[in-house]
């Protein structure tokens, strides 16, 4: 502990001489005061249409980042949703769950050959099936958190993922969907992870030449159910 | 291919360089790839402006806290079941590696692209140490098959082509067919992806880096295209941040802010794949994700920054604009800088890391165009600090004796007006005379550095004061009338 201690004290020590920093000085103050009522800065204006204008918005900057985003009628439609686009991209019918109820409990007995199974990714699950807590028009952004229903190596695993989304979910911009998660975690620390993912993994590292599915999923499918309130 | 370059053989490394098609094939993809892009997205971003100097006043407020800030972030962390190491140098950051790796009995050790671990030589020093680290970034990865640095921040590959990762992958891929197909960039990237994807899951630690961390929640941020860094903290059972102590922020504000303005000014894209948040280890309700998290707060020369006049340099994202629009980048190519950061923002942090004896020719490697701080999404004003490390080493006497005799002599001259506007006169007049109906010069004593490359065009007969003087007489009359 004398040691750790020591070093901790040598960079702090270091830092306060460097910044002339004296108790009393208000430096606290000023810096208590910034993370308990943090400042936002300018804000895209394009993000601030209403809601169906950001609706818009996310489906556009997502496609435009290579991501498929499927308009669902309603979350009972997911499954066969899903069979058509695993058809269309003619992927193996074979879907790795989030253990999420809102998933599980969808209309599955409609799509009979689709092999489902629950849990975290394991290297030989194809496709991976997830709920998103977001989705940011801005930058056509899902915002996907770690938690019971929701293990990260879903989103990074396999060679497909698909997630949904609620089209009442969709927030303008960055700061307004951070807004939403300190709500719904009323004073807990964030989640251990929190994904914001545009369009599948990508890489430019060959002579600068864009090529999708570097190591993450090499296809990412939105479906974006449209609620009734929405 | 393995360098031992140094920072001390710049103009050795820069006229090699000058000479290599590499460097030259590059240049062209570096100008193709970033610059256009970067003009793009900041174009369509009638806000991008606002958020530059925004992202500046984060910064510099951060800064002017660091400490209060940084002993925040760590109750943070702490609060959350993660540790912070406290590494006042990069071999106590060696150190602290090794120990988490060694407390859980780790044999590989899977790396998302830190420049932090490249600062520090984690590699060498692990794998002396008998461990096997992996890097997983796909740049990363190539040259580390082929033990060699990087060339630039982001993309550290940029100086290869496909000819030289096919040897790359045909040598050390020797458990694949011999006969495969192995020429368009999808071959590369999936071949690595098959390579890799067993080692993500074998790895006992994930090492990252960070870009962000946040002094309101704990959590360190990473800002990535491919998913290796994700796939990196994700699967293995411990998780090891190695960030530096300027990267904190206050709040997930401040990080929208300039999360706005990185992928912009990086590659152009609106924003980066993957920004992932870490706070903490899983938690005991999670279905996975590392059981440890460690945090390893690195200065490393950092905090001697501070409070001076090398303290806005602090600010930098490492986005890479400032080498993507750098005419000497571009021409020397990243190895010529001879340590981990090339380019103007280098040519800044070499000489206060290292020492300003260790690195004076970085410095003076600039034409002063201004363009690395005009792309710069911190305004750090590159020039400038370039400078302040030129007047440091004339200080210290460490400029050579001709171009200190030289700038005496100038000195002399530009203190006495009227000397100077005499003899400036005068040296106009003779040497338009010697350079004859050429108007130029082939040859001129004393200044071959100049004339061995190109001609030295001679003046016309007048000096610039004099053309000067003119106009303002000729403006004065003008008003008159």
């Amino acid at each position: 502990m004398s040691a750790l201690g020591s070093k901790r004290d040598a960079v702090l020590g270091a830092l306060r001489s460097r910044l002339g920093r004296r108790p009393g000085d208000g430096g606290a103050e000023a810096v208590a005061a910034r993370i308990a009522g943090p400042a936002r800065g300018p804000i895209p204006a394009r993000s601030a249409g209403d809601h169906a204008a950001q609706v818009a918005l996310f489906v556009e900057m997502a496609r435009e980042v290579a991501a498929t985003v499927v308009r669902v009628p309603a979350a009972e439609a997911v499954p066969a949703a899903v069979a058509d686009y695993l058809k269309s991209e003619n992927l193996p019918a074979e879907i790795r769950l989030a253990p999420d109820p809102a998933l599980r409990g969808l209309p599955w007995d409609g799509q009979p050959l689709i092999a489902r199974s629950e849990g975290p990714a394991r290297p030989s699950d194809p496709v991976s099936l997830t709920g998103a807590f977001a989705g940011i028009a801005e930058t056509g952004t899902l915002m996907l958190t770690s938690g019971r229903a929701g293990p990260t190596t879903l989103n990074f695993l396999p060679e497909t993922h698909i997630a949904v989304l609620r089209a009442h979910d969709i927030a303008g911009s960055y700061e307004d969907a951070w807004d939403r998660l300190r709500a719904a975690r009323a004073g807990a620390p964030l989640p251990r992870t929190v994904n914001l993912i545009t369009g599948p993994s990508r890489t430019a590292d060959i002579e600068q030449t864009i090529q999708l599915g570097a190591h993450g999923p090499r296809r990412l499918c939105i479906l974006l159910v449209d609620d009734a309130d929405s | 291919m393995a360098t031992a370059m140094s920072p001390l053989g710049f103009k050795e490394n820069a006229r090699k360089a000058l000479a290599d098609p590499l460097v030259a094939r590059s240049r062209v993809h570096i100008k193709a790839g970033f610059i256009a892009k970067r003009r793009k997205a900041a174009d369509r971003l009638p806000e991008f402006e606002a958020l530059r100097d925004a992202a500046r006043d984060i910064k510099d407020h951060t800064l002017a806290h660091l400490d209060l800030y940084l002993e925040r972030y760590e109750a943070a962390v702490l609060a959350t079941g993660g540790r912070v190491h406290w590494c006042p140098t990069a071999e106590d950051a060696r150190q602290a590696v090794l120990e988490i790796c060694r407390s859980v009995g780790a044999r590989t050790v899977t790396k998302g692209k830190s420049m932090i671990s490249e600062e520090i030589r984690l590699n060498e020093f692990l794998e002396r140490e008998g461990l096997v680290p992996v890097e997983t970034d796909l740049g990363e990865y190539i040259i580390q098959l082929r033990h060699e640095p990087p060339s630039h921040i982001i993309a550290p590959a940029v100086h290869l082509t496909r000819t030289e990762i096919e040897a790359a992958f045909r040598a050390h891929h020797d458990q694949l067919p011999a006969e495969r197909h192995l020429s368009e960039p999808v071959d590369f990237v999936n071949e690595a992806r098959g390579i890799l994807r067993q080692t993500y899951v074998d790895a006992d630690v994930g090492v990252t880096g960070a870009n962000f961390l946040v002094a309101e929640t704990g959590s360190s941020i990473i800002v990535t295209n491919e998913g290796n860094g994700d796939l990196t903290q994700c699967l293995p059972k411990v998780h090891i941040v190695i960030a530096s102590l300027e990267k904190v922020v206050p709040a997930l504000e401040d990080v929208n802010v300039i999360l706005r303005v990185l992928a912009r000014s990086a590659t152009g894209q609106e924003c980066s794949t993957y920004t992932t948040f870490s706070t903490g280890p899983r938690r005991p309700e999670d279905p996975d994700g590392p059981e440890q998290y460690h945090v390893i707060l690195l200065d490393n020369g950092r905090s001697n920054m501070l409070g001076g006049e090398f303290q806005d340099a602090l600010r930098c994202i490492r986005c890479g604009a400032c080498m993507n629009h750098c005419p000497v980048y571009h021409a020397v190519g990243g190895h010529a800088y001879g340590w981990v950061y090339p380019g103007p923002i280098g040519a800044v942090l070499t000489p206060a890391f290292l020492g300003i004896e260790q690195a004076a020719h970085l410095p003076n490697a600039s034409t002063f165009c201004g363009r690395c701080e005009a792309v710069c999404p911190l305004r750090i004003p590159l020039p400038k600090m370039m400078r302040h490390w030129r007047e440091r080493e004339f200080e210290r006497h460490l400029t050579p004796r001709a171009a200190r005799w030289g700038l005496g002599l100038w000195a002399y001259f530009a203190r006495r007006p009227r000397l100077y506007r005499a003899a400036t006169a005068l040296a106009a007049l003779a040497l338009r005379a010697m350079a004859g109906r050429r108007g130029r010069f082939r040859r001129l004593p004393l200044a071959a550095g100049w004339t061995d490359h190109r001609d030295f065009p001679a003046p016309e007969g007048r000096t610039f004061q004099q053309i000067w003087a003119d106009r303002r007489r000729g403006q004065r009359k003008g008003r008159q009338s």
